[in-house]
This record gives C-alpha cells, sequence and structure tokens, in this order.
C-alpha cells in the first residue's frame, strides 16, 4: 500500500510556501499519496494569482543581503517588493521552480488540496479566489487522513 | 549502455529533477531504459532514493561532460 504523508500548510511567505509544495510534489514522484491542508496564511497559496506572497527583509535576520541594510532602511515603501523581485530573479536563475509550476505538479500528481473552512470564512474569502480541484473541511477532515499517515509534518 | 529515452533535467533545482523523471518514466513500459542528464550535484544522493523508493533500478551512475548521468530501468 502506498505510504502517506499529511502536511499543514499555515505561512503566506515566499520562503515558506516553498517546502509544502516540494516536499508534496516529491513524495507524489515517489508514489506517496498526499494531502496538503491550508489554513491561515497558509491559504494564500492557493489563491489563483500568487502575486501576494513575498518575502520580508524585516525581521529576517537570516536573509542573505547583497548589501548589508540598516533595518530603518528595510522599513522603507517598497523594499519588501524589491527583496522579492530580487529573490525570485535569484531563484529562476539557479533553476528553482516558480511556486505556480511546482502546485501544478502538485495537482497533476492527485495530491489533495484541502482548505480549512473557518480560516476561509475568518478572512472573507470566496470561493472563486481560490484554483479549482480543491476540497474544504476541518480539523476532523485532517486528522482522519493524518492519523493513516507515515509522515505528518506542520509548516 | 542502451537507452530507449533521454531526458535532459540540466540546469533544475531540487524537486524539479526528481519529479520531471518521474513524469518522463510515465509514459515508458516496463523494462525499458530512461537516461536522465541533470547538473543538481544533490540529485545523486536524490536519484538513489528515488530508484530505492520506487523499485525503478538505478542501473548505473556517473558523469559525462561535468554532468551527472543516470540510467534507470522502469519497473
Amino acid at each position: 500500500m502506498a505510504k502517506k504523508m499529511a502536511l499543514i500548510a499555515t505561512k503566506g511567505t515566499l520562503d515558506m510556501a516553498y517546502p509544502p509544495f516540494i516536499l508534496a510534489s516529491t513524495a507524489a514522484a515517489l508514489g506517496w499519496e498526499v494531502q496538503i491542508f491550508f489554513t491561515f496564511y497558509g491559504l494564500q497559496l492557493l489563491r489563483k494569482n500568487l502575486k501576494s506572497i513575498k518575502i520580508s527583509p524585516l525581521a529576517n535576520p537570516a536573509m542573505p543581503m547583497p548589501v548589508p541594510m540598516p533595518v530603518f532602511v528595510q522599513m522603507l515603501p517598497g523594499m519588501e517588493s524589491m527583496a522579492t523581485m530580487m529573490m525570485k530573479q535569484k531563484m529562476k536563475s539557479k533553476g528553482v521552480a516558480s511556486l505556480t509550476e511546482l502546485r501544478d505538479l502538485c495537482q497533476e500528481a492527485e495530491v489533495k488540496f484541502v482548505a480549512c473552512q473557518m480560516t476561509v470564512d475568518l478572512f472573507e474569502f470566496k470561493k472563486s479566489d481560490f484554483i479549482d480541484n480543491i476540497e474544504y473541511g476541518g480539523a476532523a477532515t485532517f486528522m482522519k487522513f493524518a492519523g493513516e499517515s507515515d509522515v505528518c509534518l506542520f509548516i | 549502455m542502451n537507452f530507449d529515452k533521454e531526458y535532459d533535467a540540466s540546469g533544475l533545482s531540487c524537486p524539479l529533477p526528481i519529479v520531471k523523471t518521474k513524469k518522463a518514466l510515465n509514459d515508458m513500459a516496463s523494462g525499458q531504459v530512461l537516461k536522465v542528464l541533470a547538473t543538481d550535484p544533490g540529485s545523486v544522493c536524490d536519484m538513489a532514493a528515488f530508484a530505492e523508493q520506487t523499485g525503478n533500478a538505478l542501473l548505473e551512475q556517473g558523469s559525462e561532460n561535468n554532468k551527472f548521468v543516470f540510467y534507470l530501468k522502469k519497473a
């Protein structure tokens, strides 16, 4: 019987968006059955448009910067967009897949995406904000699959 | 070594070499051999782990023109 992996994706920043999609697409390629439960800021990863997924240099001292930048400069308007643009350019030059590509590969490999209904309602998202072929459920839905899983991670 | 199909994953980073190798294997028949080229140094360990977990045999691995080369026999 195929191994199973259950993931909870809770973060909506560019750096934290990658691990769930990387692990899920890889596990699916290995023949695993995979389910990702998207909750809180992780819901952003299910939106049709992933433009809101950004990286911030603020309060992120481990982020390598091309030039040292004092915190008061990192706070300036536009810094977040600039950091995101630079990170995306670097990723592209290193052959790192875009989030959209990884997400498509997951769906193609039949990774099941579940959106947390409670946080969908909390943030007043509409189903039309999200991509197709996802399910909506709560903690019990996740626990059912997680209880049978071989690997279970909270990201 | 003889092979039936070649997939070039040069320039791609984790997890694409593995995910796309799996896709390249999808339309092949059991027993056929896939040659994979990659530049990601992580693919050396990853390809062995992929072969072990999927049952596709890693017949041979080495390097060719500064690229990693793998021969996988589809299970």
